[in-house]
């Protein structure tokens, strides 16, 4: 067997602790689907071109394959499983049910994250925006019409802008 | 009176939307096994070799090394194929690709997989390569399948034709005669998910494989016949599919053989996963065609003559290239009059990946030739590219070039003209024409097609779904078409949901499994919603008067009088609207009072032991073709589209953005509104990649990319906004009158981008894609010729470029 020397990390997933025995040439896209079998983040290219793998990393959209495990520790990692709060959906998986914005939904995990990257940092942002948030998630399903109009009607749902 | 819709027609979710978007959804790469072990293959090393000796002895010995397994070891039919079974799953005696898998590997880990295709070697003899179609019909080239029969042409395995007319008599009667040559480009499916499967040897001898496969009764055949094994010991379970678009058929076949062979060599599952590398190296290409076009006019616009000789590059396997290149032979005239036509199609094995189907099938070639053509013609007799759409278009009772009678509603006319007044193409046609000298040019190009629904002539066309109904009012859906992001579940449960007046929560959608529904043959050729719907259709229409003779029984009204509506039994009163105070469930205000839940009547159904199981069954109406003649009832119906692009042309740089685009079409009826309109988005975009920015380039049968770094597809800045319209003209054919868009919504976008460019440049492109250098120089810059400081010979050349790829694919 292949052996290495492993390191010890915490992190937090999904607002989740967790302690983690890792290789240190693993990525975190190795960690989330391999060992704690999160297998909604999705394995597309593995040289970050394609935004499938794309996650959270304190609040910044990044792809998971091109992170290495050790540079995880004391993070906060949000992946599409931990989107929904309970059985309450995030507004954006809402508005990509209502819209249609889900055809294969490869690409989907990545794009939400991508889009709430973006909303969180602008609740209300223009159309042109919202296309260069996405413009590294690809899609060869879409046309990304639909994700775009999805992405629109969570940006007018969100709580804060309601009177 | 045209009848009401609660869910076909209606904005409705999709059914296998939740999982997709809580991560829930399991795609193929996210299956896993207790002990499960992992398989590699090694490919060639050459894109055309004898193979002289394969040596193991090193990697078998490598611990954690399971099984080291070459063609010797395959226990039936080595080889599979469509329609010409010469494709190996390993390579025995010759290479012809550099994808050609030769040695097959399983071990404990991927890493281990990985270190032991390192430890492989195999003694090779290069052999020429034939990188390009043409040079590779002339007869001194060597033949790259010595035992194939070839047609006319020294490495040619098809030739369709179709004769109509007398064309030499056209071009005497013509005022003018339009010659030129077009050329397509390779393109990848570039399916966001890269192919993947399981494969677990089962109880009974047989093999379990559950993968992501788009064609699993034909894949399920080639394993069948490669281990001996019958069709009911082979059970294929389709995962979600993380898209398709025609491309995981044989790719997935191979994958399936290798990982089902390494599983019963084993007595362990085995799971095998392609690298996007692997992926992109491996897997076949639409086809490029080089195409040549004479059309004979009169000065009034009319076609009096067409000649077409295309050439299609079927790779180093012959694939579904008989197939598709019958579509382009049919469809190569597109849909204008012309009593005199001849039309010649080849397909030609090269040393490059083979080419298969991918959405659009051998029309989005020729739909490149034949719309480049109309607006060539337009502008030789003073006309603009609607007119003379128009003026040459096909109307209800045409007669295509193959000799068959349009009996349907023929709507060419209609989204053409839809389309042009939607985008006034008119007018900035005319506008842009007259522009004044800048670096910015604006331009609009208008395109349509008529494409032949599902399989035509080409083979058996039936599918087949079932309704299950459980005692709590639930419902169970299988078939035998398959999803793969398209919406074919959506499409059949809403026609379900429809046909029982239930709600959509109430299905649940089985994934597709070979050993539990009828082979339906292949989900290709945009046939999912006329041929898997129309099967649904039937099914649940069985179930339904099972439903209303308990109904009936149940409550001493006759069956007739009692319908299924918003999860309810209904008596209907009529139709006229509801008084006030008068209780009706029904929010369409139809006149009816509610009996008994849709649940209350389940169960009664099963209390009384009827049968709650409905399977339907539905074969497509009668096609025919005539090999030797050229003629034929080609396809039992039409779909009908058009598409407009208006551009801006760098003039400086040669860049080209699309800034509008209006897509429309006629898909007889749309059973998912918003399933329609991802389809023609979608399509759109796909289109604009392949007429602007994709092009899967080989050199001496080397690929230049196999990663989305270097193959570049449209991103979300590249695709402008589109106007969809949906024409509905019920077909009797489809259910509630469905057709397809699937294809059709990809196979005219980058003629009419094309077009546009004309409008701005004045210049036309004959060879896709219109990147920079073809908008901006006329032709195609190459990386080919002498390259560093050292000259290398053609073969070390190749050897060295396919060394690094073979490096890039396994040390992922």
């Amino acid at each position: 067997m292949l052996q290495m020397n492993t390191l010890t990390i915490t992190t937090t997933i999904n607002r989740r602790n967790y302690t983690l025995c890792i290789n240190p040439n693993q990525t975190l896209l190795d960690i989330l689907r391999e060992e704690l079998g999160l297998s909604g983040t999705k394995r597309g290219c593995e040289i970050g071109e394609c935004g499938a793998c794309t996650v959270l990393m304190n609040g910044r959209a990044v792809n998971a394959c091109l992170v290495l495990a050790p540079q995880i520790e004391g993070q906060e990692i949000l992946t599409v499983e931990g989107l929904a709060v309970g059985e309450q959906l995030h507004s954006l998986q809402e508005a990509f049910l209502e819209h249609e914005a889900v055809h294969c939904g490869f690409c989907t995990p990545g794009m939400l994250l991508s889009a709430k990257e973006l909303l969180d940092e602008n609740p209300n942002p223009p159309e042109t925006d919202i296309r260069f948030a996405i413009s590294g998630n690809l899609c060869r399903c879409t046309g990304y019409v639909q994700i775009v109009e999805a992405i629109q009607a969570a940006s007018a749902n969100k709580p804060e802008r309601k009177p | 009176m045209e009848k009401e819709h609660n869910i076909v027609s209606t904005q409705q979710r999709r059914v296998d939307a939740w999982g997709k978007v809580t991560g829930k959804a399991k795609f193929a790469e996210d299956y896993n096994v207790a002990h499960q072990l992992y398989g590699k293959v090694l490919r060639s090393k050459y894109p055309h070799a004898r193979i002289l000796r394969i040596d193991t002895s090193k990697a078998a010995q490598l611990p954690g090394v399971e099984a080291v397994l070459t063609a010797k070891d395959i226990p039936g039919s080595k080889v599979f194929g469509i329609v010409v079974k010469n494709q190996a799953i390993l390579a025995e005696e010759k290479v012809r690709y550099l994808g050609d898998g030769v040695v097959l590997v399983a071990a404990v880990s991927k890493e281990i997989a990985e270190k032991t295709i390192t430890l492989i070697n195999v003694d090779y003899e290069p052999l020429p390569v034939l990188p390009d179609p043409e040079t590779a019909m002339q007869p001194d080239s060597p033949r790259i399948h010595d035992d194939s029969p070839e047609y006319e042409f020294r490495n040619t395995f098809v030739h369709h034709k179709v004769r109509k007319g007398d064309t030499e008599k056209g071009f005497a009667e013509a005022d003018f005669v339009i010659e030129r040559r077009f050329k397509t480009q390779f393109i990848e499916h570039s399916y966001l998910e890269p192919e993947a499967v399981l494969a677990e040897p089962s109880e009974q001898g047989g093999v379990k494989i559950t993968g992501s496969i788009q064609n699993l009764f034909s894949s399920r055949r080639s394993v069948a016949t490669f281990l001996n094994l019958d069709l009911n010991k082979v059970e294929i379970i389709q995962t979600t599919l993380g898209g398709s678009f025609g491309g995981k058929d044989e790719v997935m076949t191979a994958m399936c053989c290798r990982s089902a062979l390494l599983a019963l060599k084993t007595g362990k599952p085995v799971k095998m996963v392609n690298s996007r590398e692997e992926s992109m190296l491996e897997s076949y290409k639409r086809h490029p065609y080089v195409m040549y076009y004479k059309w004979g006019v009169k000065k009034d616009g009319r076609i009096t003559a067409m000649e077409q000789r295309c050439i299609a590059d079927g790779g180093a396997y012959a694939s579904m290239s008989p197939f598709v290149t019958w579509r382009s032979v049919v469809q190569a005239t597109g849909p204008y009059h012309c009593e005199n036509v001849k039309t010649d199609v080849y397909a030609v094995y090269t040393n490059n990946n083979y080419t298969g189907a991918m959405r659009g099938f051998g029309s989005p070639q020729v739909n490149f030739a034949i719309e480049s053509m109309m607006d060539e013609l337009a502008e030789k007799v003073g006309k603009n590219p609607l007119e003379i759409r128009l003026q040459n278009g096909f109307e209800r009772g045409a007669v295509t070039a193959t000799g068959q009678k349009l009996e349907h509603n023929v709507s060419l006319k209609e989204v053409l003209t839809k389309a042009a007044h939607s985008s006034s193409f008119a007018k900035k046609w005319n506008d842009y024409r007259h522009q004044p000298p800048s670096p910015k040019k604006n331009g609009i190009g208008i395109a349509c097609s008529y494409r032949g629904v599902s399989l035509g002539a080409e083979g058996t066309d039936a599918a087949g779904t079932i309704v299950s109904v459980q005692t709590d009012g639930s419902m169970i859906v299988s078939s035998g078409i398959t999803d793969m992001g398209q919406g074919a579940q959506s499409a059949m449960s809403h026609i379900v949901a429809e046909v029982l007046g239930i709600s959509l929560d109430r299905i649940q959608f089985l994934n597709t499994n070979t050993s539990r529904v009828p082979d339906s043959g292949p989900t290709v050729a945009s046939r999912g919603t006329i041929m898997g719907g129309s099967a649904a259709k039937r099914a649940a229409e069985i179930v339904r008067a099972t439903l209303l003779d308990v109904g009936s029984k149940m409550t001493g009204i006759t069956a007739e009088a009692l319908d299924l509506r918003e999860n309810y039994l209904v008596h209907t009163l009529g139709e006229t609207p509801v008084p006030p105070g008068v209780e009706s469930g029904d929010s369409t205000s139809r006149r009816c009072k509610r009996l008994a839940s849709f649940t209350e009547l389940a169960a009664e159904t099963f209390r009384r032991g009827k049968p709650m199981y409905g399977f339907g069954w539905f074969k497509s109406p009668k096609t025919s073709w005539d090999e030797e003649k050229g003629q034929g009832e080609a396809y039992f119906t039409f779909v009908y589209g058009c598409n407009v692009a208006e551009v801006e042309v760098d003039t400086q740089t040669g860049k080209v953005d699309v800034v509008e685009f209006t897509s429309v079409h006629d898909v007889g009826k749309a059973i998912s509104r918003g399933g329609v309109l991802g389809q023609i988005y979608g399509g759109v975009a796909m289109g604009l990649g392949y007429g602007l920015l994709e092009e899967f380039d080989f050199e001496d049968g080397v690929p230049k990319h196999l990663n989305f770094d270097e193959y570049l597809i449209p991103t979300s800045m590249d695709v402008p906004p589109v106007k969809a319209i949906i024409v509905e003209n019920e077909d009797a054919a489809g259910p509630f009158g469905a057709k397809s868009i699937g294809e059709p919504a990809n196979e005219i976008a980058a003629p009419a981008i094309v077009n546009a460019i004309f409008n701005a440049t004045g210049q036309r492109v004959y060879e896709l894609p219109a990147n920079l250098e073809r908008v901006l120089l006329g032709h195609k810059l190459t990386r080919k010729g002498e390259r560093g400081s050292v000259r290398k010979s053609a073969a070390e050349t190749w050897t060295d470029a396919s060394c690094k790829i073979r490096h890039k694919a396994t040390d992922e």
